[in-house]
């Protein structure tokens, strides 16, 4: 076997699992706070990437520098698709709190539904060439063969993301509050947690997380349309229970578990079966740990 | 609760529609069906049929219709799934078109095909290339304007073997009904040349968040070229990423490539991708025609299969003035021996039903244009 | 009615109704403006403002708010009214004057039947055809609705064992010639074997590790189907599968669209039939006691393990038929039939219409399906409508449209019998 091949696969698979964990953050979250698996969290990554796709052509004509124009629209992509984030729970999740989870999730479900044809609608299905923006970084060029320019920054950016998170999560008082009610909801409240405030937060942050995965794929594969979202939707969905959904730390290492499983599965086996891999793989993981890689056991209540 | 009344309402709700749109019975005009995907992520292939369709069927009807009377088109959506296709089918049947341009994807209209050859209705496709639809002979009432897949994947195979010279090649594809269908030819024919090596043959899963995998694996293999049978968006992906990577492999592609969005996606990185399609007959004064008429209309130029779908009616309609009748028997008789000058050419059909006449040539994208080559 | 609900229905509009709606106005101009007013080219780097679209939208966000809200507001009176009525007045429904007068429900049943078997008849070739696909998820819908609507398992992946039905018909046409009457129990009892195959490793999941399990099953099928040329013919899939027919007479494709029409609505009735008898049976009280404590139950002395087991290969068998006739109907099938997304929209059937609930899961499945049949004319929106349709739909009525009512057993003195109280 020969080593640059494998550092390839091995460096393809971090970047897939570096998207997979930006938009798994969100799902996990939001499953681990209201227990909804929230469908509708793909179309969020897919409008994160169309609105920097439309600031980044709108502001082509200023003449500005192209890596401020991206630094820009991935905020605006941000801001807007954390907007997103906060109206669909107030329209189609929080109606639903007391009712039967399923509801829920249909009703996420058909949010996605909603969603993707909107961006349709008003976007037309074609695909959309992404601008390139970021120049390629001069100290890349040695490596241009096995990595380049956008994969190290959705590698580090990632890793930045994550860093920022992990201590959002344990040492800020929202983040306290965070991880108060997803232990125990009646509890959070009577220590006078406002519940309601702590969902829409963690919808804000997950939607955010999303959208700058969002914006880091579509530099990197460099075109979008209103259907990129369902995909990557589901694969960190997969990885989200594969490390154990509700886990924060889980839904990261099952993401970049998930994305080497893919790339070596395709390298080494055959990509004709690189789904096959990485579903076949949360099978057998999750029939030894029913909980997921770093899930907690679910506790039996008697 | 109110169970029985929802119940009733829906019934009722039900039958009032089927009244509705049963009784809709006109025999003062021909009717002609256009069928394909309409909605849905492959409706860029076809909708640019119903437009052909309807500039033609204008074009006639100023001119005073078919056998005096004018023409209709009963147009529906197919959403390019055979489950659909086959009420689709049946929608028009029961509307007693005489012909159907369409459908656009080859395994929708193999399911539709059962129900139109037992009510004795041609159907004539812009952009079912799979060859067994004219090939197997299950199908007397089937024509097409586009050449079968076979006759593509031997002319991208030539190409690269022979014109260029390849001895390594990768054959990859999207796993779908029209791209693996060209792969596997594609793949055959190589072997049984023995001229040039498959060093890799792969699916690619639609809609990955990337391709880097498959692309160094491709990169490893050491292929000199990559015949891929596929779609646009897949291939401006692949490509794309590709050339990122500093990956010069040459990209030889097929028909649902060589279509100026993938230039327009792809951007710098689609120069000097090579893709078959059919022979550039845009100096044909019919075929300039045919594109500024849908310039006027729609202000732009026209999609995909645009051309085929105007030969294709063309024909039909052609045949119908020729034969005197929509008899079914006097009609297939008159597409097989009728020339008729379309936007393709001079074409007729053979007896298995494919158009004699339309070739295929390998174009090139040459400063941001498909160029033909070949 | 009660007081909340009448505020909510005869309120004037205050100034602060006025202030809020303008407030989301502007919100959802806000919201929606790259996405509706921006649209860049960005190979010609041409930019359209469409400021129209974002007019529209305030004014729409504007009334339809105030709409919002006024639903949100009787719907909380519903719920109000519901906790304080449901001990002191019991409302006199439609269902509970039929327990009254078993007339109501005969007379309702025969009526449907009587058009049920004229359709074909009365309407042309396309109703049927239509109608077809519409029964053909009213059986996917009841087969499912075991699993989750009475088992409460979240399955995602359904539509592997209708594929699979299809499937068999298929192959063994192919291969062997087999009829469509011979495939048709053979398809259900293949589906599930599969069904069973799939169930005794992941039975031990709960919840959405389950779901997400059965989609990743579902997910594979399609992918093998895909893959292996030599098996199913990949994504070129198998033609000419045979209509059904009988006694060998030549049928015209009218005829055996009529003929399978019959079929499917046969299959209806007896699924329905089936159905309603589980439920009553003991089977049925320990899916549901599976559905709603898995460990009471097991404490009960329910096998849950054989339990899940006989939901699951019931479930599917239904599947495995339903498979049968789409591929009979079809006479083509490749693996693009089968994705995830046809799992997804039979578990919206079931949702949407009522989970356990037999008659909500059947409206549940023909208005699922019928409803973009008929929206054509709005081919565009369809779909949003649709998505907005379920968003909807969940909000205002979250257990279904008619939702099942739960079994009550009262125990009537020593004398009396053990009575099924209300059904």
């Amino acid at each position: 076997m020969n080593s640059t091949y494998f550092i390839e696969l091995f460096l393809g698979g971090l970047t897939r699992g570096s998207i997979y964990a930006l938009i798994a953050l969100g799902y996990t979250m939001v499953y681990g706070i209201i227990q909804l698996i929230n469908f509708a969290h793909g179309e969020i990554y897919m409008i994160g990437a169309f609105t920097a796709l439309i600031v980044s052509g709108a502001l082509a004509f200023t003449g500005l520098d192209p890596v401020l124009i991206f630094l820009i629209a991935a905020v605006v992509a941000v801001v807007w698709s954390a907007s997103y984030g906060i109206t669909m729970e107030k329209i189609a999740y929080k109606p639903l709190r007391k009712a039967p989870r399923l509801s829920a999730l249909i009703s996420a479900i058909g949010m996605s539904m909603f969603l993707q044809n909107y961006v349709l609608l008003a976007q037309t299905s074609d695909f959309q060439p992404f601008p390139e923006l970021i120049p390629d970084l001069a100290f890349l060029d040695p490596v241009s063969n096995i990595m380049n320019t956008t994969q190290f920054i959705i590698l580090v950016t990632t890793a930045v993301v994550m860093i920022l998170f992990t201590l959002l999560i344990r040492y800020t008082r929202i983040g306290k509050a965070m991880r108060a009610t997803a232990q125990d909801k009646i509890m959070a409240q009577l220590v006078g947690i406002n519940v309601n405030r702590v969902i829409m937060f963690t919808f804000l942050i997950g939607s955010s997380t999303a959208a700058i995965g969002g914006v880091l794929i579509s530099s990197h594969v460099g075109q979008i349309n209103f259907y990129i979202g369902f995909i990557a939707g589901i694969k960190a969905f997969v990885a989200a229970v594969l490390g154990g959904i509700g886990s924060i730390p889980g839904a990261v290492l099952g993401s970049f578990v998930l994305g080497l499983t893919e790339s070596f599965g395709t390298g080494y086996i055959s990509s004709d079966y690189e789904d096959v891999f990485a579903f076949a793989f949360l099978i057998i993981i999750l029939i030894f740990r029913p909980s997921g890689l770093l899930g907690k056991p679910t506790k039996k209540k008697v | 609760m109110k169970k029985f009344t929802v119940i009733f309402l829906v019934a009722a709700v039900l039958v009032s529609f089927a009244f509705l749109s049963g009784c809709s019975k006109d025999s003062g005009t021909i009717k002609i069906g256009v069928a394909g995907a309409h909605s849905g992520d492959l409706a860029s292939y076809g909708i640019p049929s119903v437009k052909a369709a309807e500039l033609v069927v204008e074009d006639w009807n100023a001119n005073g219709g078919v056998l005096g009377k004018q023409i209709e088109l009963v147009v529906e959506d197919d959403v390019c799934k055979p489950e659909v296709a086959t009420n689709t089918a049946a929608k028009l049947v029961g509307e007693e078109v005489v012909a159907v341009i369409g459908h656009i994807c080859s395994g929708a209209t193999k399911a539709a095909l059962g129900i139109y050859k037992d009510s004795d209705i041609i159907c004539i496709s812009p952009s079912a290339t799979n060859p067994p639809l004219t090939q197997s002979g299950d199908y007397p009432n089937f024509y097409r304007t586009i050449a079968p897949d076979d006759a593509q994947a031997r002319l991208e195979v030539d190409f690269a073997t022979q014109t260029l010279g390849f001895k390594k090649l990768a054959v990859l594809h999207d796993k779908g009904d029209y791209g693996k269908g060209l792969a596997e030819f594609a793949k055959a024919m190589i072997e049984s040349d023995g001229v040039a090596e498959i060093v890799l043959y792969e699916g690619i899963t639609v809609g990955a968040v990337d391709y880097s995998a498959v692309l160094n694996k491709v990169k490893n293999s050491g292929a000199e070229a990559i015949i891929y049978g596929g779609y646009h968006p897949e291939a401006s992906k692949l490509v794309g990423q590709m050339r990122k990577k500093g990956m010069d492999t040459v990209f030889i592609s097929d028909d649902g490539v060589k279509d100026d969005t993938f230039i327009k996606v792809a951007g710098e990185y689609a120069e000097g991708v090579y893709a078959t399609g059919p022979m550039d007959t845009s100096s044909n004064t019919l075929t300039m025609a045919a594109n500024k008429a849908h310039q006027d209309k729609y202000g732009e130029d026209p999609g995909a299969f645009f051309l085929n779908a105007y030969a294709a009616t063309t024909a039909i309609l052609n045949a119908i003035e020729k034969a005197g009748s929509t008899d079914y028997d006097a009609l297939t008789k008159a597409l097989q021996s009728e020339y008729v000058d379309t936007t393709l050419g001079s074409i007729s059909f053979d007896n298995k039903g494919d158009a004699i006449g339309v070739g295929f040539s390998v174009f090139q994208v040459q400063n941001g244009v498909y160029v033909e080559i070949q | 009615m009660s007081d909340t609900a009448k505020n909510g229905l005869s309120r004037y509009i205050t100034a602060k109704d006025v202030k809020r709606s303008a407030i989301m106005a502007v919100w959802f101009m806000f919201l929606t403006f790259p996405i509706m007013v921006i649209k860049v080219n960005t190979v010609t780097d041409t930019v359209e403002w469409r400021w129209f679209n974002m007019l529209i939208i305030g004014v729409a966000s504007f009334i339809l708010s105030h709409v919002w809200k006024l639903m949100i507001d009787r719907r909380e009176g519903r719920m109000a009214d519901a906790v304080s009525s449901s001990v002191i007045v019991e409302k006199k429904t439609l269902r509970d004057r039929m327990e009254e007068k078993p007339m109501i429900k005969k007379v309702g049943s025969l009526v449907i039947l009587v058009i049920a078997v004229l359709f074909p008849i009365v309407t042309g070739m396309y109703q049927t055809s239509i109608m077809i696909t519409a029964l053909l998820y009213v059986v996917l819908a009841l087969g499912l609705n075991i699993i989750v609507g009475l088992g409460g398992l979240l399955v995602l992946g359904y539509i592997v064992f209708y594929g699979v039905g299809a499937y068999t018909y298929a192959l063994l046409n192919y291969h062997f010639g087999l009829n469509f009457w011979l495939a048709l129990p053979l398809g259900g009892i293949f589906a599930m074997i599969i069904g069973i195959l799939i169930a005794i490793p992941v039975l031990r999941l709960r919840g959405d590790y389950l779901a997400i399990v059965t989609l990743a099953f579902g997910e594979i099928f399609r992918i093998v189907m895909e893959n292996w040329n030599g098996l199913s013919f990949g994504p070129s899939g198998i033609a000419n599968i045979p209509r059904p027919t009988l006694f060998g007479l030549d049928f015209s494709i009218q005829q055996s669209t009529t003929l399978t029409y019959y079929v499917i609505v046969i299959f209806v009735i007896i699924t329905i039939f089936i159905v309603r008898r589980l439920e009553d049976s003991r089977l049925g009280r320990a899916w549901v006691a599976m559905r709603e404590d898995e460990i009471a139950g097991e404490a009960m002395g329910i096998d849950m393990w054989k339990t899940k087991l006989a939901a699951f290969a019931l479930s599917t068998f239904w599947a495995g038929v339903a498979g049968v006739i789409f591929a009979g109907k079809t006479t083509f099938i490749n693996p693009a039939s089968f994705t995830m997304w046809e799992s997804i929209l039979v578990l919206c059937m079931v949702v949407l219409g009522g989970m356990g609930s037999i008659p909500g899961v059947i409206s549940g499945a023909l208005i699922i399906t019928l409803l973009p049949e008929y929206l054509r004319a709005f081919s565009e929106l369809r779909m949003l409508i649709f998505g907005a349709v379920l968003v909807l739909v969940m909000v205002f009525k979250p257990e279904g449209m008619i939702p099942a009512i739960r079994q009550k057993y009262e125990f009537k003195g020593i004398t009396g019998n053990k009575n099924k109280g209300d059904k």
